[in-house]
């Protein structure tokens, strides 16, 4: 059975994604410290709810476990705040990022558009052959529910965008690290898929 | 394409069951909550918004215990609301599933549990309830006028029982700015009318807030739903009765918009 562990920062519904996980075949544990973490993990989940500071103190407190998983390629998953947390810093925070990606993440522009971006929107792939969509057609309805979005330095990391007010990475991939702007967990059959399709690629990471 | 507006089923909860009723009073029952849920969210929801209406002390734990069940069957963004009172009540719904919480009553005598909620959870899980009735009398700061009578917009609390003499319009801007992420805007005259929303005190809000607003309290039919995204700038329309009582499918209604141009998720 594929071992998938979710990073609970303490501040938000995981529930959902541990319900999601654990109906799609994944044994799922719940940590809050990477020092006392299970042998053999298959994945790692950086779940999207919370705020940038609070998240990140849980994470610094074992910041070097952490990046040994980055270093044995175990895939990742990052989702919203989750995502931003890798970048380099965020206007959300007044702390530094985990600095994976090269980037930041900054506000929606307030002028143009409501804030927060809260609900369902077209994902449009550019990189169809990420291993995340497959099944996924192009335009397919995913749920938003964020403030902050990503700026990274290299383009060709994001595989899908999504529009508004203006065009915000939606996805991102690098090395065996995913990231989505949206939430999986809560984009019904859609997300389901994509669930589906990181713990397959935990399934042949293994 | 821009975001969707956003079809919301909700589920007034007393004692466990799904209940409806007619100006905040006489209550039906109008079914399980689980199955109602997962039934709604089959169909097409784009989102469901659970009240727990009666929320004394002795069903906090029916309620968390609810919010569990519901949260394992669905995979559709949830809120909760409903006698949350302190962050740990805040913090016990979120932890049992739910992805934001709608405060009211517990916002208006603590306003600072706004802001407290926003720098532990994020702005985007902390939905504040608006009950807003009209006020025909004196205090209000906006003051609006129909067929020679002029009246304000009052927020009421304890579930539309108490008056507060606080100006919605005034109430909204503040809410925004402690860090609010959505407001849930039900009309208490036009609550259980089903005779459509009130677009007045929609557009009255909107126009004022720059976050995102959902329409609650009159809703009959489809018609009052596409009238409502027509008429307004509100980012989502919620309906209970229509739903429950089969008057109308979420797929029928969600059809209906999309052939009358609305942006809305097939």
């Amino acid at each position: 059975m594929i071992r998938i562990a979710i990073f609970d920062y303490g501040a938000g519904n995981i529930f959902s994604l541990k319900s999601a996980l654990k109906r799609n075949g994944a044994n799922v544990s719940v940590i809050n410290d990477f020092n006392d973490v299970i042998e053999n993990l298959d994945g790692l989940i950086l779940p999207g709810v919370g705020n940038f500071d609070p998240a990140l103190l849980s994470v610094y407190k074992c910041k070097k476990k952490f990046l040994n998983y980055i270093e044995k390629n175990i895939p990742i998953l990052g989702i919203c705040l989750g995502m931003e947390m890798l970048f380099e810093k965020s206007e959300e925070g007044n702390l530094e990022g985990l600095k994976i990606i090269k980037g930041e993440v900054v506000s929606l522009p307030k002028s143009l558009i409501k804030i927060p971006h809260i609900g369902w929107n077209n994902l449009e792939i550019v990189n169809e052959k990420s291993k995340l969509f497959e099944g996924i057609p192009n335009n397919s309805w995913v749920y938003f529910v964020h403030s902050y979005y990503t700026v990274p330095e290299e383009i060709n990391i994001i595989t899908a965008r999504t529009n508004y007010g203006i065009s915000i990475p939606a996805c991102i991939e690098k090395n065996n690290i995913f990231c989505t702007q949206f939430h999986p967990e809560k984009s019904s059959e859609i997300g389901e898929r994509m669930m589906k399709n990181f713990i397959k690629i935990c399934t042949q990471s293994k | 394409m821009p975001v969707a507006k956003r079809i919301i089923p909700c589920l007034d909860v007393n004692k466990g069951r799904v209940v409806k009723g007619i100006n905040f009073k006489e209550l039906k029952d109008a079914g399980n909550p689980a199955i109602l849920a997962k039934r709604y969210s089959e169909e097409g929801a784009d989102e469901l918004v659970f009240l727990d209406i009666t929320a004394a002390e002795e069903h906090r734990e029916i309620m968390k215990n609810i919010v569990k069940k519901v949260a394992s069957v669905i995979n559709i963004p949830f809120t909760v609301g409903g006698g949350i009172k302190k962050l740990e009540d805040a913090r016990n719904i979120l932890l049992s599933g739910a992805d934001r919480v709608s405060i009211n009553t517990a916002a208006v005598i603590n306003p600072d549990l706004i802001q407290e909620l926003m720098s532990i959870f994020g702005r985007q899980c902390i939905v504040v309830a608006l009950d807003v009735s009209r006020n025909y009398g004196k205090g209000g700061k906006n003051i609006f006028s129909k067929d020679g009578k002029n009246y304000w917009f009052e927020i009421k609390t304890y579930g539309g029982k108490k008056s507060t003499l606080i100006d919605a319009l005034e109430w909204a801007k503040k809410v925004e700015k402690l860090g609010a992420g959505e407001i849930l805007l039900t009309s208490i005259d036009a609550d259980g009318t089903e005779n459509g929303y009130d677009i007045e005190l929609l557009n009255a809000i909107c126009n004022r807030i720059n976050i995102p607003v959902i329409a609650s309290g009159g809703c009959g039919s489809k018609e009052d739903i596409l009238k409502v995204f027509e008429k307004t700038q509100v980012d989502a329309a919620l309906a209970a009765s229509l739903f429950h009582f089969r008057r109308a499918s979420l797929n029928e209604v969600k059809e209906y918009l999309h052939k009358n141009n609305i942006i809305i998720r097939l």
